[in-house]
């Protein structure tokens, strides 16, 4: 059977995701809570896997507290904490436990994140790892030993469309879908005109793009952002926008360019569907969907 | 090709030599006098440095390859200095110090940090150009090794955290995967770069490498 999200990007409707991230401990209230209000709202949640490299409660344990809430999880998987037979160890587990869909990440370098002196694993990559499901699904793992009992997941990846220099991107890019992935999130995007041109590319694939939306809430993370995260470009009318907007009001303001933004790709049918990251603050996900009149 | 080094803290140093009060000094000829790390003006300075700390020097030397079987005649010559000593302290890198400790039956004590095989691209800049992992990628990478020059030995292409040509994390390094693009994009064998690479074997040789020829 497949799950509700591959049936949703098998159609043509507009796709929504959005994700969770998982606490530093065992609380998890707040997770929880955000699992609550945002499950009825989006096609699938993504779970994060020690984003940026910083150690968290699991991923596959969010995915299965959404499970248990009747939810749609989206199961990140990075390369970098896990070697091959971690890895599908874990995708044997997950899909025993209902979880249908993996994003298949590289995951971030070590020294960005808060155990610096860890060792980075990165047996696979992210492209490899897509194989490794792929050949899971054919019922050997990767020793070339049979499985009793196989798994089937709706595969997803990432892709970087404001990369500098883009085209070693979008040659992995075609890797990927080459080696099965589904769907595709973006990193962030802002500029619509450099995404409709990435788009115009990206159509040419037979595989779904949802556009990565994360929320602005200053003028200082737009900018911090454009000049540290690998990939993001904020326009500087954008940013402009935000810095005239009194600072009580600059989150209202964060949530009323996601909608927009969302509103148009939707309206101008650019791409899929959308990814909506709120970094910290998804409790104002379902006000973005609001404020782009979804 | 060298073995590449850096001078371990002083203080980890005094560490090491914790109730061993005389201490004759190894430096080496290749590696270490190139990196300004075991040669006979660091020797001469860790002497003084030794005293500092309260240490008897029984002597030193500098050997011209610390690493090769010459390395018991220049023990042989200097017996009773190191016999007097209670250690050896050694600044050549780790290939010298497992050396001397074939012809040494004194604790020998490394004073440096081996940090990497490397070439001398300009006089005084050293740089990891390949990993010896025993399957060499460089015929598909355009003579660029993504297992060395990419922080995580990424073989199917750039991950989400190149910038710029940069790497996500030092933006001093370049991302090893725009360089083997561009070198790639200017032999016109971009589709070298299309190709997917499988896992890699960990284990070509299993640790400890071991060759016999002939």
């Amino acid at each position: 059977m497949i799950s509700s999200f591959e049936e949703a990007i098998k159609s043509d409707k507009f796709i929504i995701t959005t994700e969770v991230a998982p606490p530093k401990g065992t609380n998890l209230e707040k997770m929880l809570h955000h699992i609550d209000i945002l499950k009825d709202k989006v096609d699938a949640i993504n779970v994060t896997d020690h984003q940026s490299s910083v150690m968290r409660f699991p991923s596959l344990g969010g995915c299965l507290a959404i499970k248990e809430k009747g939810g749609e999880p989206i199961m990140q998987m990075t390369c970098r904490d896990r070697n091959r037979m971690a890895l599908e160890a874990d995708l044997l587990f997950a899909y025993s436990r209902g979880i249908r869909n993996v994003l298949c990440l590289t995951g971030d370098a070590v020294p960005v994140g808060d155990h610096k002196e860890a060792k980075g694993v990165f047996d696979l990559d992210s492209l490899q790892l897509l194989m490794a499901i792929r050949q899971l699904t054919s019922g050997k793992d990767l020793g070339d030993n049979e499985l009793d009992g196989t798994v089937e997941f709706c595969m997803g990846a990432i892709v970087t469309p404001e990369a500098q220099p883009l085209e070693p991107q979008l040659i992995k890019f075609e890797k990927k879908v080459e080696a099965g992935a589904q769907f595709f999130q973006t990193q962030a995007i802002y500029d619509l005109e450099n995404f409709a041109s990435f788009m115009k590319y990206a159509r040419k694939f037979n595989t779904k793009i949802l556009a990565g939306i994360v929320l602005l809430s200053s003028a200082r993370m737009a900018k911090y952002m454009t000049e540290n995260v690998p990939g993001i470009f904020v326009p500087q009318d954008m940013i402009d926008e935000l810095s005239d907007t009194p600072k009580e009001e600059r989150l209202a303001k964060g949530i009323e360019i996601a909608g927009r933004t969302i509103a148009t790709l939707k309206k101008e049918a650019l791409c899929d569907g959308v990814h909506i990251m709120a970094i910290g603050r998804e409790e104002v996900v379902p006000d973005i969907l609001k404020a782009a009149g979804l | 090709m060298k073995s590449i080094t850096k001078q371990k803290p002083i203080e980890e140093i005094q560490n090491l030599l914790q109730g061993m009060d005389k201490v004759f000094v190894i430096g080496c000829g290749t590696c270490t006098t190139l990196t300004k790390t075991g040669g006979v003006e660091q020797v001469e300075a860790m002497k003084e440095s030794l005293q500092e700390m309260g240490k008897r020097v029984t002597g030193g030397t500098v050997i011209p390859t610390a690493c090769d079987d010459m390395t018991e005649e220049t023990m042989k010559e200097n017996e009773q200095y190191i016999r007097n000593a209670d250690c050896v302290l050694s600044m050549s890198c780790a290939l010298g110090v497992h050396q001397l400790t074939l012809y040494l039956d004194k604790p020998v004590i490394p004073a440096v940090d081996t940090l990497f095989i490397g070439v001398e691209e300009s006089p005084g800049y050293f740089h990891e150009v390949c990993s010896q992992c025993g399957q060499c990628i460089l015929g598909e990478t355009a003579g660029i090794c993504p297992i060395t020059a990419c922080h995580k030995g990424l073989v199917n292409g750039p991950c989400g955290g190149t910038n710029n040509g940069k790497c996500e994390v030092d933006k001093e390094k370049d991302c090893a995967w725009t360089l083997i693009y561009n070198r790639l994009k200017e032999q016109g064998r971009l589709d070298l770069m299309r190709r997917y690479q499988p896992p890699r074997n960990n284990h070509v040789t299993l640790k400890p490498g071991i060759i016999r020829i002939g």
